[in-house]
């Protein structure tokens, strides 16, 4: 069973990829889908802003523009944001807790094609008659009127990927609680440890409610039900709750990672340790917890009423005081140290002003009356913006740098790093700061075009040019990418020389079963105190012994094939195409086929031999 | 201790669901799951409560006008007793022994099977007497989506317990499968749970009005 | 540098800011401008809520300024590792309360007064209310104690509270008039209620005219659902009510040109359009009331107000709103039809 030496050709690691349950490998995965959706998404926000630079533009019409901004909004967050995140909890996590894989590999496999083949889905509504076009929140009174499959293509695709989403939590949930090496308990664990496990609990309930939401929307657009036909009995708001209790906790599910990601090259690039290390955790544990308890802010003017309004102002504004705990932590623990301006370093100091200012606009939206006037307008969307670009895409772009080299064994060029950051940082503030005011102006969200004579013309034009220097960021690290590769430099266990955690500890990229033997963890950045002790890396805590691996399989791609192929035939049943019902009874038939296969089949995974280990080199724990 | 072990009454650990790693991490993965499935029902049951008797116009059958207790009160009885043989199957597993272990089993599944008969019974008595379908207001909406995903797990549970109980049938018990027996009957217990809540919100408060 | 540059860019923000909210004379849109109560209210919260944020972003980068250029790295030394400091968690958990607490105190009393509307669900009460009834893309507006109705262009008293329940007939819209007031949602499912003040000076600077808009994504006109809002005296808008309410039946066209087109619009556009004021039920409103529409701001919500793009809006309206519920009810026309239409509807007045 001893492939993994031996060298291969193209078609063998396109299957090796197909059937991997590898977490290093299905990060792989994670962040190229991810990163192309991240492409995707990215192109469709230029659109917005050429559309918007000047009064009147006629470059996308009115409808294609509510396609856009849906699938702009919808793309980033579910299939570029988190899956971007879920790569770095792949490659990262399990390492940093010194385990040998997920609690789960196949379920994790499962988690990305499930991810996957909804993106695919949801993406194909451009060439099969139109996007979704009700915005990424789809209100259930437009949803149910927009005509077409666009917002069919959004609530199964979703689904589809949603299913995936909830397992990768339960997935790092199991894996942190059960697998952590000896003597890492829960208060030695990395911060970004940390934060994995509140935004996998998150996601465990909070993408139940989406399920929910989504499957009465799609019996009534597709199977005659009334949820929202008020005609029939049906309410509108439900759809409201429904989303946004998924919808805020959402908001923190991507923005905790990200704090565990700035957490991490704080106090790498600083030589010291976290300040405040058990304030943060609790900070951490806090947001998670309030998160679920803020959703009606986003429904100030549903009309709720004085008293619902009050409360959820009040509770959202409790959010800001664990998260200013956070940036002060961060501060003080460059304060006394001894600061290296990586390219990670410039993302994580770019970050703070960022997200403060994201922050603080969210608690002035959160003061109910006055968001009355904010709501709905581009104040809103610059304060999302400052949070989700200036928190959650700023980590995406750090981790990436930061961790590239412990993902593939290479380093990213830094120069070409930091040019990268100062076009994509002054392109951000650029794009978004002038929104906060455009807003205020009075310039409503989601419009395809404003009239001149307004007062926005000049305002736009800024925010557009802004725009194209992000844009110019985006495709430089690309750029990065191709030459890294292709000069194609092996680095060591530690490249950045400052590790911490025990991801440094093992080589780059790790040997698939990461740790030859589980490491003996005596504190918190276990690799330093080890390193400050003069030993070159970890101390074993188990004799060499056989290692138990999984399996590979391709019954993960055939489960989400399955339900890729069901999908077309709900959504075209409609149409009382001949075709549909088979087509969805046949997905079916594939999903369930391929899980009975699974449950059927023992499979019990193989063991690498003592012996077999002690001649790999280079793999000391 | 490995999965694939042949072992006997005298080897058998006293929690055989959780004895190896991958047990461990089957039996938390699946108590989280069901923390997930949780917020999902209760999702279903605040749509519920909100569209309750919520109909187009008067000429529709309201929940008072349709639930009957009796019948309800079979299908509960029915459920609740076979999560108590679920119980039983779970002991005689504890105790290694296989044949019981499936007795009790066959005789969960035939009760489930019962339910499941019932629902479909009560479900049809609705549409043709009462006009009360799935399309025809948000109310039945409501009502057919939180009772049928329930049914709809009733009827996942008792295909996976089955397929359980045909694929061991020749071999026994081993810390294999031990794991994969005791998580199905978890599930059980939450689909049992889960409609007594469905029989008091649903059909009790419903009878009030 | 970058932080000097940021600096920069905010204050040249700011001017712009002032620049582009300071000319009089112009319809108001900015809430940055407040014209009423309400807007007062609120643009009060704002600055609040900016003076203490300002503070706290000011703190924060006084640290990072610090941090920046006094951590470097210079050598090879390994910092002391420190574990935190409980005196200083304390602290910056405490003041981020405090400040909070006075933020939330006023939020919480400006919330309940917003939505204080007792007044207008008294039974003799002599409140002004106004029912809006929002369509895809435009917006309908009932008097219920006037027992008038008007479309597109809302008419209102200033100085004095004036209520507003509000409703959707299709899709989600919210109603919004950025320069008076923050917005409230119009639903399909219930009606939402609030108030709103006109300013008597401030709506006299603005001409009289303020910008209303709608703020919900509600298709692809979305942006196009505008319309405007003529503050005027309580006596004006007695006046203007009177007048609305002589008009009992359709007004006979003054030339021969609007007679003829008053003969087309009775053949095909009638049926959809009102030309007198009165109340009839909500279903049955499903185009704008037209009964004085020679004297409203906007074409549509949003065209200049001249025979020229009247007739671009009726030879075309899929061009100017596109998914708009006018396209394809009525055939079509020659210019020689639209000009006489079009004579007619600019007639349409009940001012003189």
């Amino acid at each position: 069973m001893s492939t993994y030496a031996q060298k291969k050709g193209f078609g063998a690691t396109v299957w090796d990829y197909l059937t991997t349950v590898d977490h290093k490998k299905i990060a792989i995965l994670y962040l190229i889908a991810g990163g192309l959706f991240f492409l995707i998404g990215g192109l469709e926000a230029v659109f917005i802003r050429i559309q918007l630079a000047v009064p009147n533009n006629d470059f996308v019409s009115a409808g294609a523009f509510n396609e856009i901004i849906t699938m702009h909004g919808t793309t980033m967050i579910f299939l570029a944001a988190m899956p971007l995140l879920f790569a770095f909890m792949n490659a990262v996590m399990p390492l940093q807790i010194g385990a040998r894989d997920v609690a789960f590999p196949f379920v994790n496999a499962l988690g990305f094609w499930l991810f996957f083949f909804g993106g695919i889905f949801l993406n194909l509504s451009w060439f099969l008659g139109g996007a979704p076009d009700a915005g990424w929140t789809s209100y259930a009174s437009l949803a149910i009127h927009s005509k077409g499959h666009g917002v069919d293509f959004y609530v199964l695709g979703l689904q589809i990927s949603g299913f995936g989403t909830l397992m990768g939590g339960i997935n790092f949930l199991v894996t942190i609680i059960n697998m952590r090496a000896p003597g890492m308990t829960y208060m030695r664990m990395p911060l970004f440890t940390w934060s994995t496990f509140v935004a996998s609990a998150m996601i465990l309930f909070a993408f139940p409610p989406l399920t929910v939401g989504l499957t009465l929307m799609m019996f009534d657009r597709l199977f005659g039900a009334n949820f929202f036909e008020v005609a029939m009995g049906g309410n509108t708001i439900i759809w409201e709750h429904l989303f946004w209790v998924f919808g805020h906790p959402e908001v923190y599910i991507l923005i905790l990672p990200a704090f565990g990601i700035f957490s991490e090259i704080f106090s790498t690039f600083s030589r010291k340790r976290l300040f405040g290390y058990s304030s943060m955790v609790f900070a951490t544990v806090l947001i998670g917890f309030l998160g679920f308890m803020v959703w009606a802010h986003h429904m100030f003017t549903t009309g709720l009423g004085p008293v619902a309004n009050a409360i959820f102002a009040v509770a959202t504004m409790a959010i800001g005081v664990p998260t200013g705990i956070k940036i002060f932590n961060w501060l003080f623990t460059m304060w006394g140290g001894s600061v290296k301006f990586t390219t990670p370093m410039y993302y994580a100091f770019g970050f703070i002003p960022s997200f403060v200012c994201g922050g603080v606009t969210g608690v002035m939206v959160a003061t109910a009356a006055a968001d009355y006037q904010y709501h709905d307008t581009y104040f809103v969307v610059a304060h999302f913006h400052y949070v989700i670009v200036g928190g959650v895409v700023l980590a995406l772009l750090a981790g990436t740098h930061y961790w590239w080299p412990k993902m593939f064994g290479t380093m990213l060029n830094e120069t070409l790093g930091k040019i990268t950051f100062w076009l994509f940082f002054i392109g951000f503030h650029l794009t978004f700061f002038i929104q906060h005011f455009l807003g205020l102006w009075g310039m409503p969200r989601r419009v395809f075009t404003f009239l001149p004579g307004q007062g926005f013309d000049a305002a736009n034009m800024v925010s557009s040019v802004g725009a194209a220097f992000m844009s110019a960021g985006v495709i430089l690290l690309l750029l990065n990418i191709v030459v890294t590769q292709v000069k194609n430099v092996k680095v060591g266990n530690d490249p950045w020389e400052d590790g911490r955690t025990l991801e440094w500890a093992i080589p780059s990229p790790p040997p698939f079963y990461n740790f030859k033997q589980l490491p003996l963890v005596r504190g918190l950045d276990a690799l330093w105190l080890e390193k400050m002790e003069g030993k070159k890396g970890m101390t074993p805590a188990e004799p060499l012994g056989d290692i138990h691996m999984p399996n590979a399989s391709f019954i993960p791609f055939m489960i989400s094939l399955g339900l890729f192929i069901a999908a077309f035939g709900a959504m075209y049943h409609v149409n009382d195409k001949p075709w549909a019902i088979p087509v969805l009874i046949l997905g079916l038939a594939v999903t369930f086929g391929s899980m009975l296969v699974r449950s059927l089949k023992d499979d019990h995974g193989f063991h690498i031999h003592k012996e077999e280990l002690q001649d790999e080199k280079g793999a000391e724990a | 201790m490995q999965a694939e072990e042949k072992l006997t009454y005298e080897t058998w650990p006293a929690s055989p669901e959780k004895s190896t790693l991958e047990a461990k991490n089957k039996f938390l993965g699946f108590w989280l799951f069901l923390g997930g499935e949780t917020v999902l029902f209760a999702s279903l049951f605040a749509t519920y409560l909100s569209l309750k008797d919520k109909v187009p116009d008067s000429t529709h059958h309201l929940a008072k006008d349709i639930f009957s207790v009796p019948l309800t009160l079979v299908a509960t009885m029915l459920l609740l007793t076979s999560s108590l043989t679920s119980v039983y199957a779970m002991y005689h597993m504890k105790n290694f022994a296989f044949k019981k272990m499936m007795i009790w089993l066959g005789i969960t599944v035939l009760l489930g099977f019962g339910f499941l008969g019932l629902e479909i019974y009560e479900f049809n008595h609705y549409v043709h007497e009462y006009g009360h379908t799935f399309t025809s207001s948000a109310f039945a909406s409501a009502f057919y989506t939180l009772v049928g995903f329930h049914g709809a797990h009733v009827c996942f549970g008792l295909g996976w317990i089955l397929a359980l109980m045909i694929r061991n049938y020749k071999r026994g018990l081993n810390l294999y499968n031990a794991p994969k027996f005791y998580v199905a009957s978890l599930y059980w217990h939450f689909i049992d749970v889960v409609w007594v809540f469905i029989f008091t919100v649903v059909y009790l408060m419903g009878m009030v009005g | 540098m970058k932080r000097l540059a940021n600096w920069r860019l905010v204050s040249l923000f700011a001017m712009l800011a002032l620049a582009l909210s300071g000319c009089s004379g112009k319809p108001f849109v900015s809430a940055l401008r407040p014209a009423g109560e309400v807007a007062d209210i609120q643009y009060d919260l704002m600055k609040l809520s900016t003076y203490i944020m300002v503070g706290v972003i000011i703190i924060v980068m006084v640290i990072f300024i610090i941090v920046f250029f006094r951590f470097r790295r210079k050598d090879d030394r390994i910092p002391k590792q420190v574990e935190g400091s409980h005196t200083l968690e304390i602290i910056w958990t405490v003041i981020p309360i405090l400040l909070l607490l006075i933020l939330a105190v006023p939020t919480v009393s400006a919330t309940f007064k917003l939505a204080d509307v007792k007044e207008m669900d008294k039974k003799d009460s002599d409140a002004l209310v106004i029912k809006v009834r929002s369509h895809l893309y435009w917006w309908d507006f009932e008097y219920e104690k006037q027992k008038i109705v008007t479309s597109q262009d809302l008419v209102v008293p200033t100085d004095e509270k004036v209520y507003f329940d509000l409703k959707s007939l299709d899709v989600k819209h919210s109603f919004w008039i950025p320069a008076v007031g923050g917005k409230l949602d119009t639903n399909t499912d219930n009606i939402n209620k609030f108030w709103l003040v006109f300013d008597d000076k401030k709506a006299n600077e603005a001409g009289n005219l303020f910008y209303g808009k709608c703020a919900e994504l509600c298709g692809p006109s979305h942006a196009l659902m505008d319309f405007k809002v003529k503050a005027i005296s309580r006596d004006q808008f007695d006046a203007w009510v009177s007048n609305m309410k002589a008009v009992k039946e359709p007004e006979k066209a003054q030339t021969d040109v609007a007679a003829q087109g008053q003969e087309i619009f009775n053949k095909s556009c009638i049926g959809c359009h009102a030309v007198t004021p009165d109340v009839k039920p909500e279903a049955a409103r499903v185009a704008p009331n037209l009964t004085n529409f020679g004297e409203r701001a906007r074409v549509a919500g949003i065209l200049e107000h001249n025979k020229e793009e009247l007739k671009n809006w009726i030879k075309n309206p899929e061009t100017y709103k596109p998914g708009n519920e006018m396209t394809g009810k009525y055939p079509d026309m020659t210019d020689e039809q639209l000009d006489a239409l079009a004579e007619y509807l600019m007639g349409l007045k009940v001012q003189d």
